[in-house]
């Protein structure tokens, strides 16, 4: 056993980069699940944004406008739930599902002429000042551009939820959208732009996996990341800095574990692998124990306005 | 004759000529473990089954179902494609061995192939590759290249197939440079792009500068290559898009020529039950281009040791070996014979860590 192979400093940072993915998914499926709407096509909207923006990245040579093409092609993806389950009331779930197999076959499709191919990626920033701090410089203020933008977005989202109007609004028709709908809240005009961003959110972690962490184009190449995140919604009970936790503590298991290995620990990797999965259930039993488990309400409900 | 005996009759002899039509074409079904677009170790069961439709034209017809999780799934998937008329099924993965095998008692007239596995029935035949040929070859230039004498092994499951490579490639790269050392990460995974290059990264931010893969995408490749100084070999596939550098050489399957002569012979009638198990001689296993990264000495070397195994001379398990507990294994100038290869459950000696099981 040889634990002083591992350094911390490195680990933290392949920490950081294997969660951006997931914890982008699962910050936009909180806001969709915050409107009232279970949205469980995640893994096909990131599949979608893991080609569209690779395909966009290679042609233009700019990973950035890879990054938008990718959030504007989930995002259109995401309304074709939308329209189906808002205006033509299908089945939420179902519909879901359906979502991530028409994701899956249909990057496949776009992805056969760029199997192989190579991008450029984002490059790493150094924040100046910030990035030469011994230790905590290199561990934190060495990443690129989207996995200080993955955070901002999770403060902004709680922010939003916690001070503005529009979130109370958006929390108003999560938790009652006959309510909402009674005070003269368009209901689905804000369900649509919740499942719109949502879609953005998982579209620019899928190409946070296919421009960044791989880094190329492979089928099949989310692998269940989108899963992961609608889980980590859950275990984070619908609030946003405990997304952050739980990216963060999904991603890292994951990387500890490999390293462990790497160093020839004889830990039992298996329940390493396992913790993530065992500390959602345990967090599920807590929550549902203390009788409130902060879902809102109206989760997965369809509205109909009938006058 | 009335009119509803003429339909009856009609019906039969429409019948009649579709089931004629379906005998003519023999239908072969492909069970995949990953996309066909992996780059890798599906990829190459892919272009051999378009190589079976470019051989037999008209008379075959292929039908494959990919990323087929191995289990209870794979079960399904296999007595679907057996209903739907499949007269030869390839299983393309360990993990489908037992399920393989279950369909097959409720299918006594469809034929199962099974990759890499070793249980077999009247209805089931067993190929494989002997992979451990290549990685030999792979070792050599590893333990001939590496500079911080640490290599790193992205190993899928702890299978015997999995362990024959890893101890082939650590005797060779031991007699290559007596110093180097493996470290050998599990992944769990035969296909899981995100996490194969998150353990290519884990190795190489332990020092590791050479990465060997057992799953099957490039991932590692990529990883490798945005490191810098690392070298890769491409596996199950030529990766040939990674070279010269970090991709120096590859283990590539053909399975193409195999495919063909089981096709025909289930077109013939004289399929039986066997089991196959090939290596670099008779083509089955490839080596891809050695770069110009590599060294010309150490590529001449290399090349050597490929002809020495394709022609007979050498057995990349010859002793004397130790199993890693220091028990002897093979004595001197002792050839393993192919049942211990196939159960292979030990590491030899010198390999660190455990088999997890």
């Amino acid at each position: 056993m040889d634990l002083g192979a591992i350094n911390p400093v490195l680990l933290v940072a392949s920490l950081m980069v294997s969660a951006t993915p997931i914890l982008l998914a699962a910050i936009g499926e909180l806001v969709v699940e915050k409107s009232g709407v279970l949205n469980l096509g995640v893994e096909g909207m990131m599949i979608t944004g893991a080609v569209v923006g690779f395909a966009i990245a290679v042609n233009t040579g700019s990973p950035l406008l890879g990054f938008g093409a990718a959030a504007l092609a989930s995002a259109v993806l995401s309304l074709s739930f939308g329209v189906l389950t808002q205006y033509l009331l299908s089945n939420q779930v179902a519909t879901g599902l359906g979502l991530t197999l028409v994701g899956l076959g249909l990057s496949s499709l776009i992805g056969k002429p760029y199997e192989g191919v190579k991008s450029t990626t984002l490059p790493d920033l150094h924040i100046p000042l910030l990035a030469d701090i011994p230790v905590l410089g290199p561990m934190l203020f060495q990443h690129d551009l989207m996995v200080y933008l993955s955070i901002a977005l999770v403060a902004a989202v709680w922010a939003v939820l916690k001070f503005t109007r529009f979130g109370l609004i958006l929390r108003a028709v999560g938790e009652s959208h006959d309510a909402a709908h009674a005070l003269g809240y368009k209901v689905v005009r804000i369900r649509l732009m919740a499942i719109a961003f949502g879609g953005a959110c998982s579209g620019l972690g899928g190409a946070y996996l296919s421009l960044v962490r791989v880094p190329q184009w492979t089928e099949g190449m989310t692998a269940g990341a989108g899963w992961i995140a609608l889980a980590i919604v859950v275990f984070a009970s619908w609030k946003p800095w405990r997304v952050l936790i739980g990216a963060y503590l999904f991603g890292g298991v994951t990387v500890l574990q490999l390293n462990l290995q790497a160093a020839g620990t004889r830990l039992p990797v298996e329940y390493l692998s396992m913790s993530p999965y065992l500390i959602t259930i345990l967090v599920l039993v807590i929550i549902s124990a203390r009788g409130y488990h902060g879902a809102p309400a109206s989760l997965g409900r369809s509205f109909y306005a009938s006058s | 004759m009335n009119r509803r005996t003429l339909i009856a009759g009609a019906a039969l002899a429409l019948g009649l000529a579709g089931t004629a039509m379906a005998q003519d074409k023999t239908k072969v079904g492909f069970i995949f473990v990953g996309p066909v677009g992996d780059g890798g170790w599906t990829y190459e069961h892919n272009q051999a089954r378009l190589a079976l439709e470019e051989h037999f034209g008209d008379k075959v017809e292929t039908v494959f179902q990919e990323s087929v999780p191995e289990g209870a799934d794979s079960e399904r998937a296999m007595t679907q494609m057996a209903l739907s008329g499949a007269d030869l099924i390839f299983t393309t993965s360990f993990g489908y061995m037992d399920p393989t095998i279950n369909v097959a008692k409720k299918f006594p007239d469809v034929k199962f192939e099974h990759a890499t596995g070793y249980k077999r029935a009247d209805n089931v035949s067993t190929y494989s590759a002997r992979f451990y040929e290549g990685r030999a070859i792979q070792g050599h230039i590893a333990g001939k290249m590496t500079e911080t004498n640490k290599i790193g092994y992205i190993a899928s499951f702890p299978i015997p197939e999995v362990i024959r490579g890893i101890n082939s490639a650590y005797i060779h790269a031991r007699k290559a440079n007596p110093d180097v050392e493996f470290s050998v990460v599990w992944a769990y995974t035969w296909f899981d792009p995100a996490k194969e290059a998150d353990a290519a990264n884990a190795l190489i931010e332990q020092g590791a500068d050479v990465i060997l893969q057992h799953t099957d995408s490039t991932a590692p490749q990529a990883a490798a290559e945005k490191a810098g100084n690392v070298i890769t070999f491409g596996q199950a596939s030529d990766m040939i898009e990674y070279a010269p550098r970090p991709r120096v050489s590859s283990i590539i399957d053909n399975w193409a020529p195999y495919y063909i002569a089981r096709v025909q012979a289930v077109m013939d009638g004289t399929w039986e039950s066997k089991d196959t198990w090939d290596g670099i001689g008779p083509g089955m296993v490839g080596i891809g281009e050695i770069t110009d990264a590599v060294p010309a000495e150490v590529k001449a070397e290399a090349l050597a040791l490929k002809d020495a195994i394709a022609n007979g001379e050498y057995h990349p398990f010859t002793g004397p070996i130790n199993k890693q507990d220091g028990t002897p294994w093979l004595a001197e100038g002792e050839i393993a014979d192919d049942g211990t290869l196939a159960g292979m459950d030990f590491y030899v000696e010198g390999l660190t860590g455990e088999i997890p099981n």
